[in-house]
């Protein structure tokens, strides 16, 4: 059989098989893609889809991940890290020792420190202290894992958001989605393997949060979008119906078809595939968004109100549909927490519009058994200043410490991890830093941190770039 | 398993590998000699440089593997590494075949160890007498000499040579029209009508690479692959990714590609054309090239900061673009694998970072007349003023020393800052050594600023606007035009034991100018006069706009206290102001004497008058006399002239970023950065160049210029081997070394080195032209071949690395777009000008931080403008040209990886400009085609893929159109909707045309639009 026909027979067969995966399924892009993926490409046949499902480096707990993205910094002290002594010492400045070497972004750093401004409590078994802004994380305490020393080096909004989603603060590194999807391909059947939802504005980080970087393009997230066309150009234009549309590719296929034979270039055959995963994408895309098929309980729970809504409630019921349908990274966006004023309101309202739908999230995918492996993350870029900014109701960037909870995916639940100072100021025990929060997840992802590399350049790249360690004490 | 370990080899060598065991076998070339650039040095490089390499601090044992003597002479045991010759002596062959965990090498748990295969390439090299040589790609290229008998060119011979030794031959040439087309895509970019296809048998293939050669769509497709390098886009990036003004620069790049500048002095001009002598506004814009970096306007960022991050991405940007070596790694570290050292990335840094980032109007040629003119007539109206005034230098000399004497009797004493910032902190300034301060970043409007000095009687203060080369158009101010807009200056002082700030009153405010009392109808706006400052009202500001053409220079305020201020030793002093525009540089000085007023004197004067007067530049000198000239009772008629003539000084329509040089005064250190970090300065480091590379010459000077002559030198070893790669690369689909951005010593010497080497040697020798060189390649049998991979060497070369056949690949995403643009006859051709804006789905826009509510498609022939022209904003990357892996401009990028997803075809079915593209096409061809849907089927197909359907083709084109007839005349389909988008819209039809028939052939041109060999080069 020559490689042609080996090509056709191929073709064959990906037909009876899910569709999604044979994205760049042939020809030469395919080749480079794949061979680039390859360990050992004498075992890799030509031709094989980078996106097809891979073994990790040994068997992971988690097979998926959505990722919360809160944009804009939610401030720790309001969430989730009692200070009683912050409430205390309300007004008075920070002790200077404290100040050595700091920076925030926007104030002078000797100001003065400002009291939490909600209550907390204790909830669930693992009585974890939590915010009363937060009613109903408070009842998936025992659930989660929450971190709360968390560390990175940016205090400004856009290198903050790329580090936390690439591991670097310069742009052009590839996000923690692509990683994986690179690392493990995709199990959708008929929808991309890294799919992005935004609600509030767009980010401060802009389309690299969640870019391919020097990947190839096809581990990039796809945004699915709240209005208009889900995915890009997904509607046909005026006019044409889906008979027309089914005909129109029926003899373009046929075109290619002949086209192909001509020209002996395997490519012609990745396109027509293409061109009918993007036929296939008009039905899939629209029946994922439609939430019709879910019934009022399950809106409810989420706090749906109107399955139309746009906002983070429909997209948190969004990502467990994805999940479902075998979508390996599910990203929301935020963007909403940057409260430099405005505090406790703004705030307040931020957990009126994410506490109930994302915690409705975890409950689904535990009930349907989609939690043991599907790793949840909620948080943010920073954390904010102990310290106030303006009058009495502000908080400024602060890198030094911040909270972030992490659910399923054979993640330790019930657990908080790490203490902070008594101002929440800096890490008294179990910092946290950003490329340690990656090089764990990739574990539970089944990847050896040092071992998830990409050559670019010359050199090996990897998310944690030379830094990472297991944080071995969140893991269950 | 299927991830890549560490030691993974490149894609490429891997890919590579494949073919060359097929050679070996054929060859036998296995037993023969290693090869150390071959098959030693990426052994060496990969298994073993990370601890035995050129990085002194991650070095092990002391022993380099990198070098012969140091392998020879070992490490801390003192045991030869490698005795030559010698299998059985040296300790390297005893640790790569050692099985005892702890001797052997590389360590286990570093995972990279070493097959069967390369062990005995080790031994067969030690045996050989282990000889090294310096990477293929660190020592200028040489030509091999060339036998081309009976070849075409030096390039088949090379490659026809090696075809035999695989027992292979070049392919036939393509058809004539695949020929056409494909000479039309890679010269200009865009497919050939009908009527250049029938030009092309009629005049041939030499004459139309002549006349692709010359025409101006030649820049425009070539500098696209420029542009992706220099990391081009319209906006600024980051959170707020504002517009700036920089197609001027792709305009340069465009044009310099269209006049063929040759290549060295491409890269002179935009690395340092301000430093040319008598550098031209052309040569000036050419500099936007390294200012194309990103620029970060977040709010409360420290600038430093973000101009470090700049410069790290300038030299990232060069490092792919010209050195062909990556760089990052050496930003923390001495590179691991190839010869950069963490101070020699300093080195090339420290060339960078001595200029300014400045910003200036672009004029037209006929605004540069009208400049001119304007300073004629100036000078005309003073020497008329001169010959009224015989003795005016005396006259001058006596005015200036009065002036002078007032100013050293005011003393004004510059405040230091003890504290310095905004009370919304959105901008933190910075005090320069002059006691400036200034006021780059965010642009907020609250700067205050907290001092100590000696309030012993202090009688008035005064604020100077000064000029700034960072800040846009010199300054002083912010705004778009640098100017700035005051609205109130508060001063409060707090007493050593005092609790509160107290307000200090102040009156009497002058200035040198303000602008006329302008009232706004609301009753509480006004601007203007120096008195608002201090009116207590932040509606009313003071303005001092001196109008086009000499706004951009100093003024200056000066405030009285109501009572002079006299306070114990330890009161903090504090200036507080707000802004409309924001002044970007300004200084505060206290004063002492009774009375403080400002002269009616241009600040610029006084500022000028502070150098000696033999020490006054052409500029000072200017200032001075303008001054004295406008104290001059008896020259108000002159004065009014010259007032009026500025009046004639034009306003450019754009400006662009670029580089100046700082001046010697205040030339700006560079430090190495520990860890790459901005905060963590080490040691000075001097600008210098890596050692591996050719030498710097010793008489050149280390400027940035001297930087650009040495990267643009003949005996570079990577300057032309990068272009000549690139181009190469274009019209292949991949270079001759697959990694355009990386030729260090990781890359495997490519297949056709000697050929890369060959072409690089022949670009220079010819002037560095790159029409020589594109029509060097295009002469080539090489290239004329037929790209039909035929089952047996698909198999073989499945990349097309051995180059038995021509190239076929899918177009890149600007020409895809223009290709639809091009057959549907959309196509609006015009060179150069603004970015066009193009429609993008609202839900796409929706999602910016900042929403770009200057995004206004195009409409009429704007629209259908070359792609290279779209407004490229880099958070909100263009969908189109995303889809078809194009990239956003956030980094330089070298090569695009080609991907084919769904959204790429849906693009190219529904995306507003495709759709257009085929409604327009079904009019032209119901236009051109003839009268029969076979006849139009035959003309359609020629439209876009340039030859006629075969009879199956037409078939299945006619059977689209016959099926969709049947549903429009069935009612199905409503052919208005169809053709037009609107139900209700008829299409500009041509005579004998139905709407039936646009409806029918707008689906059948969206089929023909999107078919494969449409938007692929063959």
């Amino acid at each position: 059989m020559n490689l042609i026909q080996q090509l056709q027979s191929a073709r064959a067969q990906y037909l009876s098989r899910r569709w999604f995966l044979r994205d760049c399924g042939v020809g030469l892009a395919g080749i480079a893609a794949s061979s680039l993926l390859a360990d050992d490409s004498a075992k890799q046949p030509a031709g094989d889809n980078p996106l097809a499902p891979r073994q990790p480096h040994f068997p992971g707990k988690a097979k998926r991940v959505i990722y919360i993205f809160q944009a804009g910094a939610p401030s720790h002290l309001e969430l989730f890290d009692n200070k009683p002594e912050l409430t205390k010492r309300n007004g008075q400045l920070p002790p200077a020792e404290l100040l050595k070497g700091y920076r925030a972004a926007f104030i002078n750093p000797n100001s003065a420190l400002l009291g939490p401004k909600f209550p907390f409590a204790k909830h669930g078994k693992c009585q974890m202290e939590l915010s009363e802004v937060l009613p109903h994380t408070a009842k998936i305490v025992d659930e989660i894992c929450l971190i709360r020393t968390m560390q990175t080096e940016a205090v400004n909004h856009a290198p903050a958001q790329i580090m936390m989603n690439s591991g670097s603060q310069q742009f052009g590194r590839p996000s923690f989605g692509s990683w994986t999807l690179y690392g493990l391909g995709s199990e959708s059947a008929n929808l991309p393997g890294f799919v992005v939802l935004t609600s509030a504005k767009g980010t401060s980080g802009g389309a690299s949060n969640y870019g391919n970087g020097f990947l190839p393009t096809i581990y990039g997230g796809i945004p699915f979008r709240s209005s208009g066309d889900p995915v890009l150009y997904l509607s046909n234009p005026q006019g044409i119906d889906a008979d027309t549309q089914r005909a129109s590719l029926d003899a373009l296929n046929k075109l290619n078809d002949l086209a192909k034979a001509a020209a002996g270039d395997p490519e012609i055959a990745a396109r027509i595939q293409s061109y009918e995963m993007a036929y296939r994408l008009q039905t899939s895309a629209p029946e994922l968004m439609d939430l019709s098929q879910e019934t009022q309980p399950t809106l409810d729970r989420y706090g749906i109100k109107s399955p139309k809504d746009a906002n983070f409630a429909r997209n948190c019921l969004l990502a467990r549909r994805l999940i479902e349908r075998g979508v390996r990274f599910v990203q929301l966006f935020h963007e909403a927490w940057d409260q430099h004023g405005n505090l406790t309101a703004g705030v307040k309202q931020n957990a009126l519009d994410t506490d109930q739908a994302s915690a409705a999230l975890v409950m689904d995918l535990k009930e349907r058994g989609l939690l043991q492996d599907t790793i949840v993350i909620w948080g943010g870029e920073f954390g904010r200043t102990p310290m106030v900014q303006g009058g009495n109701d502000g908080r400024d960037h602060h890198n030094r410490c911040f909270s972030l909870w992490l659910a399923g995916g054979g993640i330790k639940s019930g657990y908080t991890h790490g203490q902070t100072d008594e101002l929440g100021f800096n890490v008294a025990a179990d910092p946290v830093h950003v490329h340690d929060l990656h090089a764990t997840l990739l574990k539970q992802l089944g990847f050896d941190h040092t071992r998830l590399t990409f050559r670019f350049q010359g050199r090996d790249y990897r998310l944690t770039d030379v830094h990472g360690r297991l944080v071995k004490e969140i893991l269950a | 398993m299927f991830l890549p370990p560490p030691s993974c080899v490149n894609s490429r060598v891997r890919a590579s590998a494949i073919g060359l065991c097929g050679i070996f076998i054929i060859t036998g070339r296995l037993a023969a000699a290693a090869d150390f650039q071959r098959d030693v040095q990426p052994i060496l490089s990969e298994h073993c440089a990370q601890c035995h390499g050129t990085d002194e601090k991650e070095r092990k044992s002391s022993l380099r593997l990198d070098q012969r003597e140091a392998s020879l002479k070992g490490g801390e045991s003192g045991t030869a590494a490698i005795v030559p010759g010698k299998l059985d002596q040296g300790e390297l062959i005893r640790r790569i075949t050692s099985t005892d965990p702890d001797e052997m090498m590389p360590p286990p748990d570093h995972k990279k160890p070493l097959s069967a295969g390369q062990i005995d390439t080790l031994k067969q090299w030690i045996k050989d007498g282990a000889n090294y040589e310096s990477h293929w790609a660190f020592t200028a290229p040489k030509q091999v000499s060339v036998s081309a008998v009976g070849m075409t060119s030096p390039i088949d011979a090379l490659v026809v040579a090696r075809l035999k030794e695989r027992k292979l031959a070049l392919s036939p040439a393509a058809t004539p029209a695949m020929l056409c087309r494909r000479l039309y895509l890679d010269l200009i970019g865009l497919p050939p009508s009908p009527q250049e296809l029938a030009e092309f048998e009629k005049v041939g293939y030499e004459a139309t690479v002549e006349t692709l050669l010359k025409s101006e769509r030649f820049g425009e497709k070539w500098a696209r692959h420029w542009l992706d390098l220099a990391r081009y886009s319209d906006t600024n990036g980051y959170e707020k990714d504002m517009q700036r003004e920089q197609w001027k620069w792709r305009d340069w790049v465009v044009d310099a590609l269209n006049r063929d500048m040759p290549y060295d002095r491409f890269l002179t001009e935009q690395i340092a054309g301000d430093l040319l002598p008598g550098a031209t506004q052309d040569q000036i814009i050419a500099t936007g090239f390294l200012r194309n970096s990103m620029i970060n306007e977040e709010g409360a960022i420290v600038p430093e900061q973000f101009r470090m991050v700049e410069m790290i991405d300038r030299v990232d940007c060069l490092g792919k673009a010209v050195l062909g070596l990556s760089t990052q790694c050496a930003q923390c570290h001495t590179h691991k694998f190839d010869p950069l050292s963490h101070d020699e990335y300093y080195g090339l840094f420290a060339f960078l970072n001595n200029a300014y980032e400045a910003q200036s109007w672009v004029y037209t040629p006929d605004q540069q007349q009208a400049i001119a003119k304007v300073r004629e007539r100036i000078q005309a109206a003073e020497e008329k003023l001169r010959t009224a005034h015989p003795q005016w230098q005396q006259e001058m000399a006596a005015w200036e020393e009065a002036i002078i004497k007032q100013q050293k009797e005011l003393a004004w004493e510059p405040l230091i800052a003890t504290e310095l910032g905004t009370i919304s902190g959105l901008n933190h300034p910075t005090q320069e050594a002059d006691k400036s301060l200034l006021m780059l970043g965010h642009t907020s409007a609250d700067v205050f600023m907290i001092s100590a000095p000696k309030l012993d009687n202090v009688t008035g203060l005064r604020l100077e606007a000064l000029n700034h080369r960072d800040l846009p158009h010199f300054g002083p101010g912010r705004s778009r035009v640098g100017t700035w807009v005051i609205q109130e200056v508060e001063v409060l002082v707090k007493k050593p034991d005092g609790k509160n700030w107290e307000k200090q009153k102040l009156v009497n405010a002058s200035a040198d100018f303000s602008e006329p009392e302008v009232k706004q109808a609301d009753g509480k706006k006004a601007s203007g006069p120096v008195a608002h400052l201090i009116d207590g009202k932040d509606d009313t500001t003071w303005n001092a706009d001196r109008g086009i053409g000499r706004r951009n220079q100093p003024s200056v305020a000066v405030l009285q206290f109501e009572k002079p201020l006299s306070f114990p030793e330890g009161t903090q002093f504090k200036i507080a102001w707000r802004m409309g525009d924001m002044l970007g540089c300004g200084r505060w000085s206290i004063t002492r004497q009774a009375v403080p007023t400002v002269p009616p004197v241009n600040h610029a004067a006084i500022l000028a008058m502070q150098a000696s007067a033999d020490q006054r530049s052409t500029e000072q000198q200017a200032a001075i006399f303008t001054a004295w000239r406008m104290s001059l009772p008896d020259a108000k008629a002159i004065n009014d002239e010259i007032d009026a003539v500025w009046k004639d000084y034009p306003q450019a329509a754009t400006s662009i970023l670029h580089l100046t040089e700082r001046e010697p005064a205040n030339h700006r250190e560079t430090h190495l950065l520990d860890r790459g970090s901005w905060d963590q300065p080490k040691q000075r480091v001097e600008p210098h160049t890596p050692a591996a590379f050719h030498p710097f010459p010793a008489d050149a000077p280390r400027t940035r210029l001297g930087f650009a002559r040495w990267v643009a030198d003949k005996n570079s070893p990577f300057t032309a081997r990068v272009a000549v790669n690139r181009v190469w690369q274009a019209m292949f689909g991949t270079g001759l070394v697959e990694t355009p951005e990386d030729f260090g010593t990781r890359t495997p010497v490519p297949e056709y080195r000697e050929l890369l080497d060959w072409l690089a040697v022949d670009f220079m020798q010819h002037g560095w032209s790159h029409k020589h060189l594109i029509r060097t390649i295009v002469l080539s049998n090489t290239y004329r071949q037929s790209s039909f991979a035929s089952p047996e060497l698909l198999q073989r070369d499945p990349r097309n690395v051995w180059l038995a056949r021509g190239p076929r690949f899918r177009a890149e995403a600007e020409v895809v777009r223009d290709i639809a643009l091009s057959v549907s006859g959309l196509m609006s051709h015009k060179l150069g000008g603004p970015s066009i804006i193009p429609p993008v789905p609202q839900n796409v826009l929706d999602y910016n931080y900042t929403y770009p509510s200057y995004w206004k498609p195009a409409e009429g022939p704007e629209r259908y403008r070359r792609t290279l022209y779209g407004f490229r904003k880099r958070s909100m990357p263009d969908p189109v040209m995303a889809n078809f892996d194009g990239p956003n401009g956030d980094f330089a990028c070298a090569r695009r990886l080609r991907s084919n997803t769904p959204l790429a075809a849906l693009t190219g079915l529904n995306e507003t400009i495709f759709v257009e593209a085929a409604r327009a096409l079904a009019l032209r061809v119901l236009r051109e085609g003839g009268k029969s849907d076979a006849e139009r089927a035959d003309h359609a197909f020629l439209l876009c893929t340039s030859r006629k359907p075969t009879a199956e083709e037409r078939q299945a084109v006619l059977d689209l159109l016959q099926s969709r007839r049947q549903k429009l005349a069935e009612g199905w389909l409503n052919p208005r909707e169809v053709a037009t988008g609107d139900p209700a819209k008829l299409p500009t039809l041509p005579p004998d045309a139905t709407p039936q028939d646009a409806a029918a052939w707008t689906l059948a041109a969206r089929v023909l639009l999107n078919l494969d060999e449409t938007i692929s080069k063959n």
